[in-house]
């Protein structure tokens, strides 16, 4: 018997596999199964973006979660996070700035009046020192009289005071991305380990807030290390996913890396959904880059539950309107206001 | 610090918009000095524009403080004033 029968029965098993488990028993695909995934074919690529979309809709509803996020202390960042233009450690044009309180409320309003339910604001930082938690309180209680949006931060890792503040604060999630497979961790950051980073998290959730804990793809990983993200993400259980795909930015140690094939990038959003069946999956930053206009349309139909709109951190992301107008499209209702205080 | 607008930066104001000045907004470099809006070096800087705003004030090439929201940006030369779109 030659190999040949077998690597084309695969694809197929696997689809029908996932089936099986991930549509009908809500169970999400292993490490190897995932694997499977992310090497299916181009043809076999629709039949698992569709199947991915079947499962968003029975496990997490037609709803579409819509987000803005916001910098509220930008670059000259501690950490070494090799992909990203704020790390204070490479030679990167982004200035270091802070951005005040009331511009940080008329961005909650402009954000609140797209639609979105949730506010995200972020600092570079490894962590919050007390300056940066006394600007957080003064935000939230300012964002909290004028605006009705829950309020997410991500502001590095916690101490577990800082998490119990948060929480009492009102923060209803917190951003705190895993952002690569454990095995490639250490190509990517240096400064802080992945256990430092799962220690918040896990901090996170027992503290009762959601946890948003995302993904960065496209930073030279293989494969099975894309599947290994996937399934330690899903034994984590996240509230939310946020899918990034690497932007290269100019002055970091990734700036020569290409820009991930479309087609990669849309397994990805198929075996993320197909390992989490209930999880919030955000497109978040690179997608434009990466997948260009049609891009959003095919994520959206592949398993995609949520988008941030507008702007990113430091760069651009499409006009809100033309995700919103493609939200009315695709007859995706955007997801409402639930605060639950 | 007074606000400006686009025009302002326009190479008939005798000043630069993010890619039409001395210096190109995004990486910084001297632009051809020839009379189009961009040399082909700049090609690629003026794709990433579209997507990302100006890092470099194209008029004294200062790196600009750069505040990007959802829905808007401004970036501040100390000495050009604010660029927003
Ligand atoms: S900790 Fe965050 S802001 Fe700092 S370098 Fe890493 S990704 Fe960038
Ligand atoms: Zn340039
Ligand atoms: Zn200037």
């Amino acid at each position: 018997m030659t190999m040949q029968p077998d690597l084309q029965a695969k694809p197929g098993t696997i689809l029908q596999t996932a089936r099986t488990q991930v549509l009908e028993q809500g169970i999400g695909l292993s490490e190897s199964q995932l694997l499977e995934i992310l090497r299916l074919p181009d043809t076999e690529l629709p039949a698992a973006l569709q199947l991915a979309h079947e499962v968003r809709l029975r496990h997490c509803g037609e709803d579409v979660e819509v987000e803005g996020i916001i910098s509220i202390k930008t670059g000259g960042c501690p950490e070494d996070c090799h992909f990203c233009s704020q790390s204070g450690l490479f030679d990167s044009p982004v200035r270091g700035v802070w951005l005040d309180i009331p511009e940080l409320v008329k961005s909650a309003k402009e954000t609140a009046a797209t639609g979105a339910t949730e506010f995200c604001i972020v600092a570079a930082v490894r962590g919050p020192d007390i300056k940066l938690m006394n600007q957080i309180k003064f935000a939230i209680d300012r964002i909290n009289e004028e605006v009705d949006i829950n309020i997410a931060c991500s502001l590095g890792m916690l101490t577990q005071r800082q998490v119990d503040q948060l929480a009492e604060w009102g923060v209803h999630r917190y951003n705190h991305n895993l952002e690569t497979a454990r095995s490639y961790f250490p190509e990517v950051v240096t400064t802080h380990s992945y256990e430092e980073r799962l220690d918040t998290c896990n901090m996170v959730k027992a503290a009762g807030m959601e946890l948003c804990c995302g993904a960065l793809i496209g930073m030279g990983e293989s494969l099975e290390q894309r599947a290994e993200l996937a399934a330690q993400l899903a034994a984590l259980e996240p509230h939310e996913v946020p899918l990034n795909f690497l932007n290269p930015r100019p002055g970091t140690p990734l700036e020569n890396q290409g820009i991930m094939d479309g087609r990669d990038a849309l397994r990805a959003i198929a075996a993320f959904r197909l390992a989490m069946p209930r999880t919030v999956l955000r497109y978040a930053g690179g997608r434009e880059l990466t997948l260009g206009d049609l891009g959003t349309r095919e994520g959206l139909l592949g398993g995609i539950n949520a988008v941030i709109v507008g702007n990113y951190l430091t760069t651009l992301g499409r006009p809100a309107t033309a995700d919103l107008n493609l939200l009315v499209e695709l007859n995706m209702p955007i997801k409402e206001l639930q605060k639950t205080l | 610090m007074k606000r400006v607008s686009p025009p302002y930066f326009s190479t008939t104001a005798g000043a630069a918009g993010p890619n039409t000045g001395q210096f190109c907004g995004h990486c910084g470099d001297p632009s051809d000095g020839g009379p189009s809006t961009a040399s082909d070096i700049h090609l690629r800087c003026r794709e990433r524009l579209a997507m990302e705003p100006p890092r470099y004030c194209a008029a004294c090439r200062r790196r600009m403080k750069v505040q990007v929201t959802p829905l808007g940006w401004s970036a501040e030369c100390s000495r050009h004033g604010v660029l927003a779109p």
